[in-house]
């Protein structure tokens, strides 16, 4: 592990380089350019106050500029773990000519694919800041939860395109099972929707460790109030966990990815 | 083998296992082949039936400034060996050791992004080969320069021609300045020109001091390049030594192996030279000979081109044509369906022995289908002394004094005679 993260470090330039180069192919040559890292939050939120809107014609309770700030703040993380995990699963066969052909740390490939969605992100990150004022937002202590929450966010997410991307290797068909997962993953995780919408089976939802994750975000960033530390402590401990497996079980199996690509 | 201490690079008793035929890759393979695996014992030394060693027990040093050539039929291990070399693939067994930076040049352009520049293209891949940024800027103009595509450098290399990628490829990748330096056959990228700029850089960096492992098919190149050969067959090491001795027992080994190796969807079944009279393997100067080439393909296949080769005993390369270059079309086959070619060359050749090397390629990407080096050998004589692979028939017109020279000079020469 200890190995892993110093050659990491010792190939940073090689880092940078390869999330560099998928930063550029992916804004080039495209009409949109930079509007597509804005594109996935933008239609998440859209369906989130879809749903929000049919709730409250259910409920009879008005929806609020605060709710459609929440789904505009747990939105824009969950379009980075999606996207994330999509580059991130397929980026060592993605790169199989340089999985072959030419020998550095293969564990570039996930990250490099977590850090390229990280920057999606930033990019779509002052649209948000622009929202949230009007959305109900103050400026709290509380907002310095954000940063703790989206590290724990991106080792979590780092950890599962690590184990997938070497996975997805040996065995093609786990690049659709995670798409399969990703599609429906939006109705197990608190997107659109709070847990308190769950009622007694709030916790149940916790369970997904990425649920403590965006409901902090969105009390910290939204409501000014603190994040629930105890599932937050579980979620940071899952994510740290996964990301330790990752890249053991990567380190692992690294030897054959030359021949089995 | 000699175990002194100033080696760069070194194999002891490396192993390699294969599997023919196809991996599992998908989940639903993987439980019967755990299951295989759990009830199976002591993976590292046996062997499954479907199971071969494409190295077996590998063991040699590299000295610090040795230039080693690696050579083998198809088949041999060479590309494992190669990949072993580059540190890409692990051994199943043994160890290998590498003193100091170590840079593959094995493909070219490996990581190129068709929609990035040349010039984003550079720093992407000098970076990947191990240089760091800071370095690339350094040898930017160099790089360039080298490749001779200063005013493309600013176009994707999408537009680029293939002969243009590989120049930027190699010149990247020619200038790491490593300790320890494993070619292939990278140095036949590009044209006549730049390939000789190519092996001029090499020499270069073998001169430098660097060590040099070069694995290829081209004798040629590796009599000239390297002191040191080794001679690969089924994954062993069966001769190791001087690099002529080494070429000689390819040659010896040649024709046993032109019947067995692997084929690929087309390939040369037979390959003859023959005099218009009917004389062969030896022939005399300035005299027709036909080389006969049979084809076989055991898939449909599409644009074959033929290329002949013919080397001199010291492996340089005389003389090279092929059916493409030659104005004709390629020919496409289907399934089983067999071909002739046919080159009638006049032998203008000086006395000495020559190989004549065949290969088949798609003449458009100029992808390898076959290729027998040597296809055959053949010996010419000639009733003149004359050296070199050329054959000009030359005629003495003259030789002889002319008139008296002028009294003073022959007067100056004398005296200089005197004077010495």
């Amino acid at each position: 592990m200890r190995d892993a993260l110093r050659e990491l470090l010792r190939n940073r330039e090689l880092l940078y380089m390869i999330t560099w180069r998928e930063i550029r192919i992916r804004y080039k040559q495209s009409v949109m350019g930079l509007l597509w890292a804005i594109l996935m939050p933008i239609i998440i939120t859209s369906a989130g106050v879809v749903v929000r809107l049919a709730a409250s014609h259910l409920s009879g309770k008005p929806i609020t500029a605060a709710d459609i700030g929440a789904i505009g703040v747990k939105a824009l993380p969950w379009a980075f773990f999606v996207s994330a995990l999509r580059f991130g699963t397929s980026s060592l066969t993605a790169n199989s000519s340089l999985v072959t052909k030419i020998k550095f740390p293969r564990l570039i490939f996930p990250i490099s694919s977590v850090l390229t969605s990280l920057f999606d992100m930033a990019i779509a990150l002052p649209v948000i800041l622009i929202i949230l004022p009007f959305a109900g937002a103050r400026l709290s202590p509380e907002l310095l939860w954000a940063p703790v929450l989206l590290l724990i966010m991106v080792i979590f997410t780092a950890g599962l395109c690590i184990l997938f991307s070497a996975a997805n290797l040996f065995f093609r068909d786990i690049k659709y099972l995670v798409e399969v997962v990703l599609t429906f993953a939006i109705f197990f995780t608190p997107v659109l929707y709070d847990v308190s919408l769950a009622g007694k089976w709030r916790n149940l939802l916790l369970l997904n460790p990425i649920a403590p994750l965006l409901e902090g975000l969105n009390s910290s960033v939204g409501l000014g109030a603190p994040a629930d530390l105890r599932w937050i402590t579980y979620s940071a401990a899952v994510a740290i966990f996964l990301f330790w497996f990752g890249v053991v079980f990567f380190r692992r199996l690294e030897p054959r990815f030359a021949e089995s690509v | 083998m000699s175990h002194v201490d100033d080696y760069a690079f070194r194999m002891e008793h490396v192993f390699k296992r294969f599997r023919r035929g196809d991996q599992h890759d998908s989940l639903r393979d993987l439980i019967p082949s755990l299951v295989k695996r759990a009830v199976r014992k002591d993976r590292e030394r046996v062997l499954a039936p479907e199971e071969f060693w494409v190295l077996n027990d590998i063991s040699f040093d590299v000295k610090k400034g040795e230039t080693l050539g690696i050579i083998g039929h198809n088949g041999a291990g060479k590309s494992t060996m190669l990949k072993h070399l580059s540190g890409i693939m692990t051994p199943t067994r043994g160890s290998i050791e590498v003193k100091g930076r170590l840079s593959a040049l094995i493909e070219v352009g490996a990581g190129f992004h068709p929609d990035l520049t040349g010039r984003e293209n550079v720093f992407l891949n000098g970076v990947i080969l191990g240089m760091t940024r800071a370095e690339v800027k350094r040898k930017f103009d160099e790089i360039v320069d080298f490749a001779g595509l200063e005013e493309f450098i600013d176009t994707p290399v999408k537009r680029y021609s293939s002969g243009m990628f590989a120049r930027l490829g190699f010149s990247v990748a020619a200038h790491l300045e490593p300790d320890i330096l494993v070619i292939d056959e990278v140095l036949s990228v590009g044209d006549f020109a730049f390939q000789r700029k190519g092996i001029e850089k090499m020499r270069a960096i073998a001169n430098s001091g660097a060590t040099v492992i070069f694995v290829s098919h081209n004798l040629q190149a590796v009599a000239d390049f390297c002191h040191r050969g080794i001679l690969l067959e089924r994954g062993r090491i069966i001769e190791d030594g001087p690099v002529d001795r080494v070429i000689r027992r390819y040659l010896d080994t040649a024709a046993s192996h032109a019947a067995q190796r692997e084929s690929g969807p087309v390939r040369i079944v037979n390959t003859r030279i023959a005099g218009v009279r009917g004389e062969t393997g030896m022939f005399g100067a300035g005299t027709k000979a036909r080389v006969k080439i049979g084809l076989e393909a055991s898939a449909a296949v599409e644009k074959v081109a033929v290329v002949i080769d013919l080397l001199d005993s010291a492996f340089h390369e005389v003389f090279n044509t092929s059916s493409e270059r030659l104005g004709h079309a390629p020919l496409s086959l289907t399934d089983g369906q067999r071909a002739e070619c046919e080159f009638e060359l006049d032998l203008h050749l000086g006395a000495g022995t020559y190989y004549l090397g065949v290969y088949l390629h798609r003449y458009d990407t100029q992808r390898e289908y076959d290729h027998v080096f040597p296809a055959t050998s053949f010996v010419v004589t000639s009733s003149q002394d004359t050296r070199g692979a050329a054959n000009l028939y030359p005629v003495l017109t003259h030789f002889e004094s002319k008139g008296t020279a002028p009294g003073n000079i022959v007067q100056d020469r004398k005296s200089a005679g005197v004077g010495l």
